[in-house]
C-alpha cells in the first residue's frame, strides 16, 4: 500500500530541523484580555518544525488561553505567523484549514460515530462536494496509517463514545494527523492516563513531532523531563523562561514561581 | 438487527416492498376516498422525511416547516387557479379575485401562469428562503431553542400575512375549488390515482435521497455537527454551511409536499401552514423516531391515520391526546418508537447484570458518558439513541 508519509523517520530536537527551510510558528506580542483582566500578556513564542515544545506553568498562567487565541477561539491582539501566513483574526475553521490543529483537555471526539468515521471526517475538509455525498467505499490510506499509528486498528468500527479515556485522546491525535495539521497544539494530552498510557503517548508525541510544529501543554513534570526537547514556562500570562528542561529548572525565576504555588516536582 | 437487515440487499428489497405496497397494494385495496386520504398523509410524510434529516440528524428543531410547505402549496394553488380561470372562462382571472378584489390579477401572480415557472418555483422558492434564512441564522451561530422559536415565529408570521391578503391569496379561506391539474380533470378517478402515484413516488425518492445522504460522508459530518458543532470547526469545517445545506434540503421536500397536497386535497389555507400544522409535522417525526430513516415516515403516517379516525369519534379529545403523546415521547422515549428495540434490549441487559451474572461482562458495553463540556458546548437537542 502506498501510504502518505505521516511519519518520516527522525527524532525531534531542540531548535527544530537543521536542514532545508523548516516551518515555524511565530507568536509576537500576543495579548488576550477578558473584561480588563489580561490573561495573556505580550507573549512571544517561536516553535520550529521538528521541535517538541512543552508549555508549562502554574494554573491560571494562560497556557490554554494561548492555544485558544492561536486557534481563533478567543479574540486576541498581536501576531501569530504560521510559516509566512498571519493567522490571527481569522475564523476558527479557516485557521484549521491553514494547517493548525488542536486537541482539548477533555477529549472531544464524536461519540456517536465510529473511530473510523471520526478519522474520516478529519480527512474530509479537502474533499469535493461530490465526494462528500458518496458513501465511503474504502478506507483512505491516510486514515489507515493514522489508525496504525495511534494503535486503534482493532477498534476502528467501535463507537468512539465507548473508548477508554486514553484511547479518545489518541483518536484526537490521530484526527490531527489525518487532518494533515502542520501545527499541533495539544492541551494536556496525558491528563487522566495510566502510567503505561502516558509512556505510549510520550513515544507517540516524539514520533509525530519530528516533522511537525508541536506545542504541548503539560503539568506532569516527569513527563516533561522525559519527552520535551524544549520548554517554555508561563506565569501570570507572561513568558518567564525558555530553554531546555535543565536550563528551565535551573532558572531562579521559575523556581520562585513554582515554590510559591506548588512544588516543581508535583503538579 | 438480523443479518438480512444489514445485508446489501436489504435496502433495495425494502424499497421495492415499499413501492409495491404504495403503488400496487394500496390502490387495489382502498376506495377512491381513502386513497386520496392516504395521498394527503403521504404529503405529510414527505415533510417528515425532511424534518427527520434536519432535526434527527442535524439537530435543528425545525418548528416552522409549514412555511416551506405553504410556499410550495400556494405557488401550485396560484397556478391551478390561473389555469382554471383560463380554461373554464373568467378571462384568466380567478373567481375569488373578482369577488373580493379589483378583478385584476396582481403582477406577482403572473409568472405562475407558466407551468414550467410554477414547477421550478415549487422547488426554488422554499429552497431560496431556507438558504437565506439558514445563512443568516446559522452563520450568526443561532441554534437550539432560539432557532426553534425563530422558525416557529416565521410560520406564525407567514400565516398572518396570508390571512391579511384576502384579495390576492384568498385570506383565511385560502385557495380552493381547483378543477384541473396541468390539463387533467381533477374529478376523474384515473387522474386522482395518477396524483396519488406521483406523491407516492416522490415519497420513495425522498427516502432514497435521504438514505444516501445519511450514509454518505456528509451524513456522518451532519451527525458530528449535531453532537459537537464547535469541535467540527477545529477540523476546518464551517458548521453553518453544513446546517444550511441540510435545512435547504428539508425545505425543498416540504415545498414539493405542499405542491402535491393542493391538487390531492383540493384546498390550501393559512390553517394548513401556520404554527399548529408546523408542530403537527414534528409530532409524527418525534413519535416515529427522528434520527432514523423510516421513523419519521411511519410516525407521520401513523399520527395522520390516528388523527383522522380518532378525530371523527372524539373531535375535541384528539388535540389533547396528541399533545400528551408528544410530551410522553419527548420525555421518556427521545429516540421515538424506533428506539423501542434498543430500549428493550438495554433493559434486558440491565436485568441480566443485576441478576448477578458477574459485573465483569458489563463495563465495555455501558452507554457512553454524558457529553463532556466542549468549548462553548452546543445547545442542541441532546441526542440519545441515534444509530
Amino acid at each position: 500500500m502506498t501510504t502518505p508519509a505521516l511519519l518520516p523517520d527522525g527524532e525531534p530536537r531542540a531548535g527544530g530541523l537543521r536542514h532545508g527551510r523548516p516551518k515555524y510558528l511565530e507568536v509576537r506580542d500576543l495579548t488576550v484580555a477578558f473584561d480588563g483582566f489580561v490573561a495573556v500578556d505580550r507573549v512571544n513564542l517561536d516553535v520550529i518544525q521538528g521541535d517538541l515544545r512543552f508549555l508549562i506553568g502554574p494554573n491560571g498562567a494562560g497556557k490554554t488561553t494561548i492555544i485558544d487565541a492561536i486557534t481563533g477561539l478567543v479574540p486576541a491582539t498581536g501576531s501569530v505567523n504560521h510559516t509566512g501566513t498571519e493567522i490571527l483574526g481569522r475564523k476558527v475553521h479557516k485557521i484549521a484549514r491553514l494547517g493548525v490543529g488542536r486537541t482539548f483537555q477533555t477529549a472531544s471526539v464524536f461519540e456517536n460515530l465510529s473511530v473510523l468515521q471520526n478519522l474520516d471526517i478529519a480527512a474530509s475538509p479537502g474533499r469535493k462536494a461530490a465526494e462528500l455525498l458518496r458513501r465511503r467505499t474504502r478506507v483512505d490510506p491516510a486514515v489507515q496509517e493514522a489508525l496504525e499509528i495511534i494503535g486503534l486498528e482493532k477498534a476502528a468500527d467501535k463507537q468512539a463514545g465507548t473508548l477508554a479515556h486514553g484511547q479518545k485522546q489518541w483518536l484526537e491525535i490521530g484526527m490531527l494527523l489525518v487532518q494533515n495539521a502542520e501545527v499541533l497544539l495539544l492541551d494536556e494530552p496525558i491528563a487522566g492516563m495510566s502510567q503505561d498510557e502516558r509512556d505510549e503517548t510520550g513515544l507517540l508525541l516524539r514520533r509525530i513531532a519530528a516533522s511537525r510544529i508541536t506545542l504541548v501543554i503539560e503539568h506532569d513534570m516527569d513527563f516533561v523531563r522525559e519527552f520535551a526537547t524544549s520548554v517554555t514556562v508561563l506565569a501570570a500570562g507572561k513568558v518567564l523562561s525558555e530553554g531546555s528542561v535543565a536550563q528551565v529548572q535551573a532558572d531562579k525565576k521559575v523556581q520562585d514561581v513554582y515554590l510559591g504555588t506548588a512544588g516543581l516536582e508535583g503538579h | 438487527m438480523s443479518t438480512f437487515l444489514q445485508s446489501r440487499w436489504a435496502a433495495p428489497a425494502g424499497f421495492a416492498a415499499g413501492a409495491l405496497l404504495l403503488l400496487v397494494a394500496a390502490p387495489a385495496a382502498l376506495s377512491g376516498f381513502n386513497l386520496a386520504l392516504l395521498g394527503k398523509f403521504i404529503c405529510f410524510a414527505i415533510v417528515a422525511v425532511g424534518i427527520g434529516l434536519a432535526w434527527g440528524r442535524g439537530g435543528m428543531l425545525t418548528m416552522g416547516q409549514g412555511v416551506f410547505f405553504g410556499l410550495g402549496a400556494y405557488i401550485m394553488a396560484m397556478h391551478l387557479k390561473l389555469a382554471d380561470a383560463s380554461l373554464f372562462g373568467g378571462a384568466g382571472v380567478p373567481d375569488f379575485m373578482s369577488l373580493y378584489g379589483s378583478g385584476e390579477v396582481p403582477g406577482w401572480w403572473e409568472p405562475f401562469r407558466s407551468p414550467v415557472v410554477t414547477l421550478a418555483a415549487v422547488v426554488l422558492a422554499p429552497g431560496l428562503v431556507a438558504l437565506l434564512l439558514g445563512l443568516a441564522v446559522f452563520k450568526r451561530r443561532v441554534k437550539g431553542a432560539y432557532f426553534a422559536i425563530l422558525s416557529q415565529a416565521l410560520a406564525a408570521a407567514f400565516a398572518v400575512f396570508l390571512i391579511g391578503q384576502q384579495a390576492t391569496t384568498g385570506g383565511s379561506n385560502g385557495l380552493s375549488g381547483f378543477r384541473s391539474f396541468f390539463g387533467f380533470d381533477l374529478k376523474d378517478p384515473a387522474n386522482k390515482l395518477m396524483l396519488y402515484s406521483v406523491a407516492a413516488v416522490v415519497l420513495l425518492l425522498a427516502l432514497a435521497a435521504t438514505r444516501q445522504l445519511m450514509h454518505s460522508r456528509f451524513g456522518e459530518l451532519l451527525v458530528a455537527v449535531r453532537d459537537q458543532e464547535e469541535r467540527v470547526r477545529f477540523l476546518g469545517y464551517d458548521p453553518a454551511t453544513i446546517k444550511t445545506v441540510t435545512y435547504v434540503i428539508a425545505a425543498v421536500m416540504a415545498g414539493i409536499a405542499g405542491a402535491l397536497f393542493v391538487p390531492i386535497v383540493g384546498i390550501i389555507s393559512p390553517a394548513d401552514v401556520g404554527v399548529i400544522p408546523s408542530i403537527a409535522f414534528l409530532i409524527g417525526v418525534a413519535i416515529g423516531g427522528r434520527a432514523t430513516l423510516l421513523g419519521p415516515v411511519l410516525g407521520a403516517l401513523g399520527v395522520a391515520v390516528a388523527q383522522t379516525s380518532l378525530a371523527s369519534t372524539f373531535p375535541s379529545f384528539w388535540v389533547y391526546f396528541q399533545g400528551l403523546l408528544f410530551v410522553l415521547v419527548i420525555g421518556f422515549m427521545p429516540g421515538g418508537l424506533a428506539s423501542l428495540p434498543q430500549l428493550v434490549s438495554r433493559l434486558k441487559r440491565r436485568r441480566i447484570e443485576r441478576g448477578g451474572k458477574g459485573s465483569a461482562t458489563a463495563p465495555a458495553t455501558h452507554a457512553p458518558e454524558p457529553a463532556h463540556p466542549a468549548p462553548a458546548s452546543a445547545a442542541n437537542v441532546p441526542e440519545e439513541a441515534s444509530r
